[in-house]
């Protein structure tokens, strides 16, 4: 079952194009992880699939994104609503200056909830599922910026859970975090797929090898390669992916 | 030609690694080749040599071992480059495998050579003429990374067995005839066995330079040629 699918999906900057004609399916529950070098378009791909691109200036979107085989580029579609359902966690890890509670409670007031009973339930629900509640229950209310980077970048993914998307779109989680946050947050991406459909952009293929079960290779705006994360990590089909993997690039 | 790594000393480590097991093969090769000749010549002192070579083996294979370790814990490698290293750790392996028995054959040469010649060595010349040759296939096959000549020697296995078999049932005839012939007998018996083993181990590398060029593992599937290769 594909929870997310392109096709022909294509992204222009000006005359620049940034990712050409490209058709990704994206397993429901699992995770699925992009690779490539610098400017190859992961990044802006992962953009597409909540329309995040919408908000870039110049940017061009065409083909189609499909979420449940609808495409969310379809004009009835709103893409605030679309964001909901897919969250997005970026890589410099961007909690607001608010408590921690208010930060993942941000979310659930802007849809309109209310009762504090709920929202404490809700915050304490998105905490667990993000592995940071036993860490902070008891200071809830003191400012997210207080915290660690690795425990603020899972507030943010608590933010992101709290409204219950059906998929996390992750642009490089990790990467300004060190080691062991960087274990924590791996092994939550482990235990979120299994509710979740999780799309992660990362640099470092080791972890796009630990925690995805799929894994798409982008080099130069083209989808190279895409198969299973075990495929393409010991007999990738293409030469391009093959020699990116091994560090035979440039 | 493929393009090398961006990192240098990488890529000088992955061309240590493969150099080493290839100075190891043309060693074990040679010993298979010595071994045989003090058996045919009665010559002790070859064998004498190709006995303490057997340590220098030893030594590299744990050299080659170490070496693959390091490069798996500090350089993380993928693709055809983890298959290449995860293989020099089996090869290796067998390539021990082949000296331990070119030292045995050695060993029996040397008993062998006390006594008078049973009978001409034509047959086990031929059986070991044809597990040398395997042996440099399979390692030509390695160097020029070609899956069908590796293939081919998995194939020229079932010659060396049959061979085996028939050296076997000579000797084995030899020996019913008179009990002076059954020390002799038995020790021929032994060193067709052991060429018959470093055949096998021959077929193992083989398989192994299938897998690491076309990540194909081939172990325990029929010996046949197979029409899917690239």
């Amino acid at each position: 079952m594909n929870k997310l699918s392109t096709r022909k999906l294509t992204v222009r900057y000006g005359e620049k194009i940034a990712v050409k004609p490209t058709d990704l399916d994206m397993p429901a529950k699992r995770v699925t992880a992009l690779i490539g070098p610098s400017g190859c378009g992961k990044s802006t791909f992962l953009r597409c699939l909540n329309r995040m691109n919408d908000l870039v200036e110049g940017a061009r979107v065409e083909g189609k994104v499909l979420l449940d085989e609808k495409d969310i580029y379809d004009s009835r579609q709103d893409p605030v609503v679309v964001r909901r359902r897919v969250g997005m966690v970026f890589q410099r890890s961007n909690p607001f200056p608010k408590t921690i509670r208010e930060n993942v409670a941000y979310g659930l007031r802007i849809g309109g909830m209310k009762a504090r009973s709920e929202l404490d339930a809700r915050v304490e629900w998105a905490l667990k599922a993000s592995a940071l509640w036993e860490e902070v229950k008891d200071r809830l209310d003191e400012s997210a910026l207080s915290l660690s980077g690795g425990q603020q970048q899972r507030v943010c993914i608590a933010r992101a859970l709290a409204v219950e998307p059906e998929v996390l779109l992750m642009d490089e989680p990790a990467s300004a975090l060190d080691p062991i946050a960087t274990a924590k947050i791996e092994e939550l991406i482990h235990e979120l797929r299994e509710q979740y459909t999780v799309v992660i952009v990362t640099h470092n293929m080791q972890q796009a090898a630990r925690v995805s079960d799929f894994t798409a290779f982008f080099y130069m705006g083209d989808l190279v390669e895409y198969g299973a994360t075990t495929k393409i990590f010991t007999n990738p089909s293409e030469t391009r992916t093959e020699d990116y993997i091994t560090g035979k690039f440039g | 030609m493929t393009p090398t790594h961006t990192d240098k000393q990488y890529e000088s480590e992955l061309a240590n690694l493969r150099e080493k097991l290839l100075l190891m093969g043309a060693k074990v090769e040679g010993m298979i080749v010595d071994a045989m000749r003090s058996l045919v010549e009665r010559d002790d002192a070859v064998a004498k040599m190709v006995i303490e070579r057997d340590a220098e083996i030893d030594r590299m294979e744990v050299e080659i071992d170490e070496m693959a370790l390091q490069l798996l814990a500090l350089r993380q490698p993928a693709a055809s480059d983890l298959r290449f290293i995860t293989n020099a750790m089996k090869i290796v392996t067998d390539l021990e495998r082949i000296g331990d028995l070119s030292t045995n054959i050695a060993e029996r040469s040397v008993e062998l050579s006390k006594e008078p010649q049973l009978r001409p060595y034509v047959e086990l010349q031929r059986e070991a003429a044809a597990v040398r040759t395997m042996l440099r296939d399979a390692l030509d096959a390695f160097v020029s990374r070609d899956a069908a000549r590796a293939e081919a020697v998995r194939e020229r296995d079932r010659e060396v067995d049959i061979l085996h078999r028939q050296i076997f049932q000579e000797l084995q005839g030899l020996m019913k005839e008179s009990p002076a012939n059954v020390e002799r007998g038995m020790r021929l018996a032994f060193i067709s066995k052991y060429l018959e083993r470093i055949a096998d181990h021959a077929t193992n590398l083989s398989e192994a330079v299938v897998f690491l060029v076309q990540g194909r593992d081939i172990r325990h599937t029929p010996k046949t040629p197979s029409s899917t290769g690239k």
